[in-house]
C-alpha cells in the first residue's frame, strides 16, 4: 500500500475498537462482540501469514503450529501450579519480584501460579524461537518442498499436543485463567467484560496492523517484495535474502503465538484441534482470498469469513464453503499469468489494489 | 526381539508402504505433467473405494472395482478440464491452494453422498478372518493384493511410458513443453490424460485396500498427506523413487512402533523427512538435473 | 349501572387472557443443542443430531412441554472446542435458550462447561468425561455411564474367565484415554495385570504392528478401547494375524455398522454398554424396555438404519429435561436444576437415571449389561 490511505485499516480498526461496542449495545446486539473478539485473534494470525505468504512469497500450511505453541505455553505457564515448591528461597525470591503469584482457583484451594504476563511473553517467544531455529534450514527449500516441511511441522505440533498427557491430550487444556494486562483490565471470557475484551482485541489487532504497514512501507518491505518478484535478482541487488525471508517466518510466528495465546486466556481452553492441518489451510484461504499481498484484503476477508463461520452460518457446510470459496477465487484469478511467475496477485477485484505495478 | 515379531513388523511396514507408494505415484504423474501438487489426490483413492462399495452390492466385486476405477479417471478429467487447467498457469503457491480447496470440496460431496457411516468392500480373496502365513508373519491375503496392484501399477506405468505412442508423447510433454507441441502433441490433452491415469491408480489403491483399512469420507486428508510426504521425500517426479520411499517411511512407521509410543509415531516420520530435506532439499533420489528433466 | 361497572373490567379480564393464551402459544421453549454432526466425531454427533430432531418433534407432535412447543436450535460444531464456545454463548447470551444439551466430545464439553456454569444456564452434556462431573458444578449434567463401570463389568466379566494378563490398546481420544486411564486404575482390584498399555491414533488404517508388538507380550486378552471405525481393524487384524487373545471392546462398540465392517471377525467379540442394542431380549417387566423397543423403531422407521447408544445419549438428555421442566413447571434454570437433581429412577437408554445434588451422572453398575456378538447381531452375553 502506498500513500497516506495505508493508514485507513488501522484507523478504522481503532475505531471500530471503541465505538462498536457502544453501537451494537444500542442496537441489542451486544452478543455480536464475542465472534468479533474471536474473529479478530484469528486474522492476526492470517496477517502474520499474510506478511510471510504475500510479501515475501513463502508458502506456510503450518501457520496454526505457531498460533498452537502460543497458545498451549501460556495456557501451560498460567495454570501450572508451583504450591509444592511455595517454600523454597527461590519462590520466594520470584513472589517477591512479581514473577509468580498467589491465589486461590475456582475450588478455593490455594496455588502459586507464574504470572500471566511472564506466561505470555515466555509464550511468544517460544514461537519466535522455534521459528528462528527451523526457519533457516526450512526456508532453504522451494516450492512445493516448502510446502511440505511447513506442513511437516505443523502435524509435529499437533501430534505433539495431542499425544501429551500434560498438555491434556485430546481434550487439551480447560480452566485457562483470565491474563489481567492492566489493573482492572483483562483478557476472559465472563459477558460482563465481553466489550472490554472486544476493544483489547481489535486495538491489539490495530496494533498489529500498524506495525505491518511500517513495516511493508520501509526499506525492509521493499526488499522483501524485491525478494518475491525474484529471489536471484533480489540477490543481485545486494538484498540478504536469507535475513529478510527468515525475519519474515518469524515475525509470521510472533503474530500467530500472540494471536493463540490471547484467544487461549479469552476462550479459556485450547485443544489440539487449533494445531490442525485445516486451520492452517483456513489461514492460508484467508491470505488468498484477501488477494496475497494485501493487508487489508487478509483484514475483511478473515473478519468477514471467520465472523460468519463461528456464528454457524455455515452449519455443516462449513468445509464446503471455505473450499468453494478457494476454488471460486482461484478460478477468478488473473489469467495469462505465465506459470511460476512470482508476483501474481489473485483474489477478488475488490482486493486488488489500484494502481498496483505489476499487479 | 524375537525374529517373528521382526518379520511382522516388516510386513505392516510393507503394507502401509505401498498405500502410501500407490498415492504417491498418482502425485508425481501429475507433478510431472504440469508441475502441481494436486492435493484432491487423496479423495481420489476415497472415491474409488466408496464408489466400488456401494456398487460392489449389484455387481460382482471384479466389475465393481473397474467400474470404480473408470469412474474415478472420468471425475479426475473432469476436474481437470473444468478447473485445473485455469489455475495452473497462476503459480506453486495458488495451485497447491486450489487443489486444497477442491479436496475439501470432494470430501464434502463425498459426505453428503454417502453420510458418515464407515464402508467395507469385501475381501477379494477369503474372508475378514482368513490368515496366510510366509515368511514368517502371519497376514490377510490381501496383502497378496496390495502388493500385487502397486507391483501392476509400476510395471503398468513403465510399459505404458516406454513403449506406447502415448506415454513417449506424454514424456516429451513433460520435458519440453513448446518442443512437443511443435511435433504435433497437443500438451493439454497429455495433461488431460494424465490426471485421467492419476485418479484411476488413486482409485485402484483405494479399492484395494479398502478391506484391509475400511473407507468413509474423510480418509483422504490423511492419504494426500502421506501421499505427498512420500513423493518428496522420494523426489518430486520420480515414481520409481516414490515406490522406495514409500516403503521406507511405511518400515520406519512400523519399526518406530518398538521405541515410541504409537501416539508420536508420525512425529518420528515428519522429523525423518524434515532432517532429509534439510540435508537433501529435492529429495532422497530427486536431483536438480531430475526435476527439470520431469521424467515420470 | 351494573354492567357498566363490570364492563371495563371484564373487557380487560378477556385482553389479558387473551394475551396471555396467545403468548403462551406463541411463546416456544428455546433448547440448545451443540453437536459434532460432520467432522472427526460424526460417528457420535449425526445420530445425535438425527435422534434429537426425532425426539423434539415427537414432543411437539404430543402438544409440546407445559403447552408450549419445543424449538431445538442445533449447532454443528464439528467436535471444535473454539466453535463449541462461540456457539453456547450465543445460544445463552443470543437466542435465550432454556438449557443445552451435547456437545458431543469431551473436549468441548471441558471448554463450555465454565461458560454455562458461569451463566447459569442447565447443561446437559452428552460426552463422557468424568470431569465433566467431578468436582459437581451447579448447571452441569452428563447422561453416558461412568467410564468405571463400564470396566468394572469388564473386568468382573474377565474374572469369571480367568483372564488375568490383558493388553491394551486405545485410540487417542478424550474417549481413548478416558477408558485407558481407568483400565489402569482398576487393574489391581480385579486381579488383572496389564502386560501392556498403548495408544494409537484416531485415523489409524492398520495396527498389525501395534498388535504383534501385544501379542509379543503373551495376552490372554486385548482390550480395545475407542469410538471409530478402528474398532473393526482392531477385530479383523488379530484375526489375521492368527491371535489366539480374546478381544474385548468399549461401549464405542455399540452400532451394527462396526459390527457388519467386522464381518466374521465380530463373532466372539465382547463388551459393556446400555441395554439399547439388546432390547428384544429384555423382560416386558424391565423399566426401559418400552422406551428402548419404542426409541428402535421410531429411528429405524425414520433414518433406515440400526439406533445406537449414542444417539441415546441425545434422547435421554432430553427427556430428563422435558421431566425436569414439566416437574418444575418452570423454565428457570434453578428450578429446572433443582428437578433434575430430584429425579429417581427415571427411565433412559442408558440406564435408570437417580439424579442427586452430588451426582450429576445418575447412573449406577446396573445400567450396564454385557453383550456379544453372534451370527452377526448383538446378544446378551451369558458365559461362554
Amino acid at each position: 500500500m502506498s500513500g497516506p490511505n495505508r493508514y485507513l485499516p488501522v484507523l478504522a480498526c481503532a475505531l471500530c475498537a471503541f465505538l462498536l461496542p457502544a453501537l451494537l449495545a444500542a442496537t441489542k446486539t451486544a452478543y455480536l462482540l464475542t465472534q468479533l473478539t474471536m474473529s479478530a485473534y484469528y486474522v492476526l494470525a492470517s496477517l502474520g501469514l499474510c506478511l510471510l505468504m504475500g510479501y515475501a512469497g513463502q508458502i506456510s500450511l503450518g501457520q496454526a503450529g505457531f498460533f498452537a505453541i502460543g497458545g498451549y505455553a501460556s495456557a501451560f505457564l498460567s495454570k501450572a501450579n508451583l504450591s509444592a515448591f511455595a517454600s523454597g528461597r527461590i519462590a520466594g525470591l520470584l513472589e517477591h519480584v512479581g514473577l509468580l503469584v498467589r491465589g486461590a482457583d475456582a475450588y478455593g484451594n490455594a496455588i502459586l501460579s507464574i504470572s500471566p504476563w511472564i506466561a505470555f511473553i515466555c509464550a511468544v517467544l517460544l514461537a519466535a524461537g522455534i521459528a528462528a531455529l527451523i526457519g533457516t534450514p526450512v526456508l532453504r527449500l522451494k516450492g512445493h518442498y516448502l510446502a511440505m516441511a511447513t506442513l511437516g511441522f505443523g502435524i509435529i505440533v499437533e501430534r505433539i499436543v495431542r499425544g501429551t498427557k500434560d498438555l491434556g491430550s485430546a481434550d487439551g487444556l480447560s480452566g485457562v485463567p483470565s491474563f489481567p494486562i492492566l489493573p482492572g483490565l483483562a483478557v476472559a471470557g465472563g459477558k460482563a467484560l465481553r466489550a472490554s475484551n472486544f476493544t483489547i482485541a481489535w486495538l491489539v489487532l490495530a496494533l498489529g496492523l500498524l506495525a505491518l504497514v511500517n513495516l511493508i512501507g520501509s526499506r525492509a518491505g521493499r526488499a522483501l517484495r524485491a525478494l518475491h518478484d525474484g529471489e536471484e535478482a533480489a540477490g543481485a541487488m545486494g538484498v540478504d535474502t536469507s535475513r529478510y525471508k527468515l525475519n519474515a517466518f518469524v515475525i509470521g510466528a510472533v503474530y500467530a503465538a500472540i494471536a493463540g495465546a490471547l484467544l487461549t486466556h479469552y476462550n479459556g481452553s485450547i485443544g489440539p484441534g487449533e494445531a490442525s492441518f485445516m486451520k492452517s489451510v483456513r489461514y492460508v484461504a484467508i491470505v488468498a482470498v484477501g488477494g496475497m499481498a494485501n493487508l487489508s484484503g487478509t483484514l475483511v476477508a478473515g473478519l468477514f469469513l471467520n465472523f460468519l463461520s463461528l456464528r454457524g452460518v455455515f452449519g455443516r457446510f462449513d468445509d464446503a464453503v471455505f473450499g468453494t470459496i478457494l476454488v471460486l477465487v482461484m478460478l477468478l484469478a488473473p489469467s495469462g499469468k505465465a506459470r511460476g511467475r512470482a508476483g501474481s496477485r489473485p483474489g477478488l477485484p475488490v482486493f486488488r489494489r489500484r494502481g498496483d505495478p505489476g499487479g | 526381539m524375537p525374529l517373528e515379531l521382526v518379520l511382522q513388523y516388516f510386513l505392516s511396514g510393507l503394507i502401509y508402504g505401498c498405500i502410501y507408494a500407490a498415492v504417491a505415484i498418482g502425485f508425481n504423474i501429475i507433478y510431472n505433467a504440469t508441475a502441481i501438487i494436486n492435493f484432491a489426490q487423496g479423495e481420489f483413492a476415497m472415491l474409488g473405494g466408496m464408489i466400488a462399495s456401494t456398487l460392489a452390492g449389484i455387481l460382482p466385486l471384479w466389475l465393481a472395482v473397474a467400474a470404480a476405477v473408470a469412474l474415478t479417471s472420468i471425475s479426475g478429467v473432469a476436474v481437470e478440464r473444468v478447473f485445473l487447467r485455469r489455475v495452473a498457469r497462476s503459480g506453486v503457491l495458488n495451485t497447491i491452494v486450489a487443489t486444497i480447496g477442491l479436496s475439501m470440496l470432494i470430501r464434502e460431496a463425498a459426505l453428503l453422498a454417502w453420510g458418515e457411516s464407515v464402508r467395507t468392500l469385501p475381501f477379494f480373496s477369503g474372508t475378514e478372518v482368513s490368515s496366510v502365513y510366509f515368511l514368517g508373519a502371519h497376514f490377510s491375503p490381501q496383502v497378496y493384493w496390495v502388493a500385487g496392484a502397486t507391483a501392476l501399477i509400476m510395471a503398468g506405468l513403465t510399459a505404458f511410458f516406454k513403449f506406447t505412442l502415448m506415454g513417449k508423447a506424454m514424456r516429451g510433454c513433460s520435458a519440453n513443453r513448446d518442443g512437443a507441441s511443435l511435433c504435433g502433441i497437443d500438451p493439454d490433452r497429455m495433461v488431460t490424460i494424465a490426471f485421467g491415469i492419476s485418479a484411476g491408480i488413486g482409485a485402484l489403491a483405494g479399492c484395494v485396500v479398502a478391506p484391509l483399512t475400511q473407507t468413509h469420507y474423510a480418509i483422504g486428508a490423511e492419504l494426500a498427506i502421506k501421499g505427498f510426504t512420500v513423493a518428496a521425500f522420494g523426489g518430486l517426479g520420480n515414481s520409481f523413487a516414490a515406490v522406495l520411499a514409500g516403503l521406507a517411511l511405511g518400515m520406519l512407521e512400523s519399526f518406530s512402533t518398538v521405541v515410541v509410543p504409537e501416539a508420536y509415531k508420525d512425529v518420528v516420520t515428519l522429523c525423518v523427512l524434515l532432517a532429509l530435506l534439510f540435508a537433501k532439499p529435492t529429495g532422497l533420489l530427486g536431483s536438480r538435473a531430475a526435476a527439470t528433466l520431469k521424467e515420470y | 349501572m351494573p354492567f357498566g361497572s363490570l364492563a371495563k373490567p371484564a373487557v380487560l379480564c378477556a385482553v389479558f387472557l387473551s394475551c396471555l393464551s396467545s403468548a403462551y402459544a406463541a411463546d416456544p421453549i428455546k433448547i440448545g443443542a451443540i453437536f459434532g454432526v460432520t467432522g472427526p466425531a460424526a460417528y457420535l454427533g449425526a445420530p445425535e443430531d438425527r435422534t434429537a430432531r426425532m425426539v423434539v418433534d415427537g414432543i411437539n407432535r404430543s402438544g409440546g412441554i407445559l403447552g408450549r412447543q419445543v424449538q431445538l436450535i442445533i449447532k454443528d460444531s464439528g467436535a471444535s472446542p473454539e466453535k463449541a464456545i462461540s456457539f453456547a454463548k450465543q445460544l445463552i447470551e443470543e437466542d435465550e435458550v432454556v438449557a443445552i444439551i451435547g456437545p458431543t466430545t469431551s473436549g468441548e464439553s471441558m471448554a463450555i462447561k465454565d461458560v454455562c456454569q458461569k451463566a447459569g444456564v442447565p447443561l446437559v452434556s452428552c460426552a463422557s468425561a468424568e470431569a465433566i462431573v467431578d468436582p459437581v458444578a451447579k448447571y452441569v449434567f452428563k447422561v453416558p455411564q461412568k467410564d468405571n463401570y463400564i470396566v468394572e463389568w469388564l473386568y468382573g466379566t474377565m474374572n469369571k474367565l480367568g483372564i488375568s494378563r490383558i493388553g491394551v490398546i486405545a485410540s487417542n481420544t478424550g474417549f481413548g484415554n478416558g477408558g485407558k486411564a481407568q483400565l489402569e486404575k482398576y487393574a489391581s482390584k480385579y486381579g488383572i495385570s496389564i502386560a501392556i498399555s498403548e495408544v494409537y491414533d484416531s485415523n489409524a488404517t492398520d495396527l498389525t504392528a501395534l498388535l504383534a508388538k501385544v501379542n509379543a507380550a503373551g495376552v490372554q486378552a486385548v482390550v480395545n478401547w475407542s469410538i471409530e471405525p478402528a474398532q473393526s481393524i482392531v477385530a479383523k487384524n488379530m484375526r489375521q494375524l492368527k491371535m489366539s487373545a480374546r478381544l474385548f471392546q468399549s461401549h464405542g462398540f455399540a452400532n451394527i455398522k462396526y459390527v457388519q465392517a467386522a464381518g466374521e471377525a465380530a463373532e466372539g467379540i465382547i463388551f459393556p454398554c446400555g441395554r439399547l442394542i439388546v432390547a428384544d431380549e429384555l423382560p416386558d417387566s424391565n423399566p426401559q424396555k418400552k422406551l428402548l423397543a419404542k426409541y428402535n423403531a421410531d429411528y429405524k422407521a425414520l433414518y433406515n438404519e440400526e439406533a445406537s447408544t449414542f444417539g441415546g445419549h441425545a434422547y435421554d438428555a432430553l427427556a430428563i429435561l422435558k421431566a425436569a421442566i414439566e416437574s418444575a413447571k418452570s423454565t428457570e434454570p434453578d428450578r429446572i436444576v433443582h428437578a433434575i437433581e430430584g429425579l429417581k429412577d427415571f427411565p433412559g437408554t442408558a440406564g435408570t437415571f437417580n439424579f442427586s445434588t452430588t451426582d450429576h451422572n445418575g447412573l449406577l453398575m446396573d445400567s450396564i449389561v454385557m453383550v456379544t456378538v453372534k451370527r452377526g447381531k448383538f446378544t446378551l452375553y451369558r458365559g461362554d
